[in-house]
């Protein structure tokens, strides 16, 4: 039950976010999809005990790759699909926890938060470099053997 | 020889308006050099160095006679993901040879003079679902969505009314986040609310810089340094603003 609750909350909240960044109308549904694909690892991977950081780069990784399939696919900047993706993983109720402790005065756990928040956002980058950089390898390695062949 | 000076300039006025929709609308700044590129390459200026940053670019073509350079300003920048798909689509015609220089800058020029595509109506109505989205994503219970659904549309709405009133990014997202704390306050206290943690974390997702925190990183990947710090610094601005908002907030309880 709260698995399906979860899979369409994150894909109405991904679509939604596309309209806020004035998406295009026909790539809504492949937005809200990516964003569904991205939140569901992360939740399932947190859920099942895996830690924080390395749940978001899991997750984030499987949003690049959903993305840039996507930006093949439909001849469309993967940012449009990269974005829509990584919003759900953005950790703001961390960095809000922080900063409802550094204003209460308890900067040990405020700092601790921060760090936190810090780390996944830098996972959710670490993610995205990944799946860029294997995209880049196959790339490469096709022509390769292209060339070969040519030979 | 003024023939083909005209042209050279013809072939800059066109990347230059590409260029400038892109960066305006919130494309990554090696897409933004790589689509000038491209375009200058298929009208037949081979040598041709775009610089881009957040806030200008300059760009220059090399050819037969002395290197032309020209530089725009870039001064308001927005989020408009459907023009940076429609100026792709158009280099990629460009590209194919499908398009004169004429028509690809009257084709350009009708995208940069365009629109969103969707009303302002539509857009606080997204922002209100997708912060009630997030607070049950966020593990909030389902008694809390009307308040997350209500203080996220306001709180929008009230970003867009603060921006236009004053156009300083950094007023319009500390106003806006200072009143949706305020309005989860008055949720919580009215008892219509459960969980303040959760109403404000919901209804803070439609300010969180999202797209400049992706963009910073896929600049910096590719290579952009300036580019990647800049926009690194505009989110860390940002994400400042809407926690000192909600801080102030705090204040009250």
């Amino acid at each position: 039950m709260t698995i399906i609750e979860q899979l369409i909350t994150s894909f109405i909240a991904s679509a939604a976010f596309v309209i806020i960044f004035n998406g295009p109308k026909r790539s809504l549904f492949h937005c809200g999809l990516v964003g569904m694909v991205g939140w569901i690892f992360y939740f399932l991977l947190e859920a099942n005990g895996m830690d924080m950081v390395l749940a978001t780069v899991i997750a984030s990784f499987s949003i690049a790759i959903a993305s840039q399939y996507f930006a093949k696919k439909y001849k469309t900047p993967v940012i449009i699909y990269s974005v829509a993706g990584i919003i759900p993983l953005v950790p703001g109720g961390i960095a809000y926890n922080a900063m409802r402790n550094f204003v209460q005065n308890d900067y040990n756990l405020a700092i601790n938060l921060a760090a936190k928040a810090f780390m996944i956002s830098g996972s959710i980058a670490i993610g995205l470099v990944f799946s860029e950089v294997i995209n880049q390898i196959i790339r490469k390695s096709k022509l390769k053997s292209i060339v070969n062949k040519s030979q | 020889m003024e023939m083909e000076r005209q042209e050279t300039y013809d072939i800059m006025a066109v990347c230059l308006l590409a260029g400038k929709i892109m960066l305006q609308s919130g494309a990554e700044t090696y897409r933004v050099e790589d689509t000038m590129m491209r375009i200058a390459a298929s009208f037949g200026a081979h040598q041709s160095h775009p610089y881009v940053t957040p806030t200008g670019i300059l760009f220059s073509v090399e050819g037969t006679e002395p290197t032309k350079t020209k530089l725009i300003r870039i001064i308001e920048r927005t989020t408009d993901l459907e023009k940076v798909a429609s100026v792709n689509g158009i280099s990629r015609k460009i590209s194919a040879g499908e398009f004169t220089i004429e028509e690809a800058y009257k084709e350009l020029k009708k995208i940069s003079e365009s629109g969103s595509p969707y009303s302002l109506w539509v857009h606080v109505l997204a922002a209100a679902i997708s912060s009630g989205c997030f607070l049950i994503m966020f593990r909030g219970s389902w008694g809390d969505f009307f308040p997350a659904f209500v203080t996220g549309g306001l709180g929008f709405l009230s970003l867009l009314y603060f921006h236009q009133l004053v156009p300083i990014k950094f007023f319009s997202e500390f106003s806006a986040s200072l009143l949706i704390g305020l309005q989860a306050l008055f949720f919580v206290s009215t008892g219509i609310g459960g969980e303040l943690d959760k109403i404000i974390i919901g209804s803070v997702m439609p300010l969180v810089p999202g797209l400049l925190i992706t963009n910073a990183v896929r600049d910096l990947m590719a290579g952009h340094l300036i580019s990647g710090l800049a926009k690194g610094a505009d989110a860390f601005l940002t994400a400042f603003a809407i926690g000192a908002g909600i801080a102030v907030t705090f204040s009250f309880l």
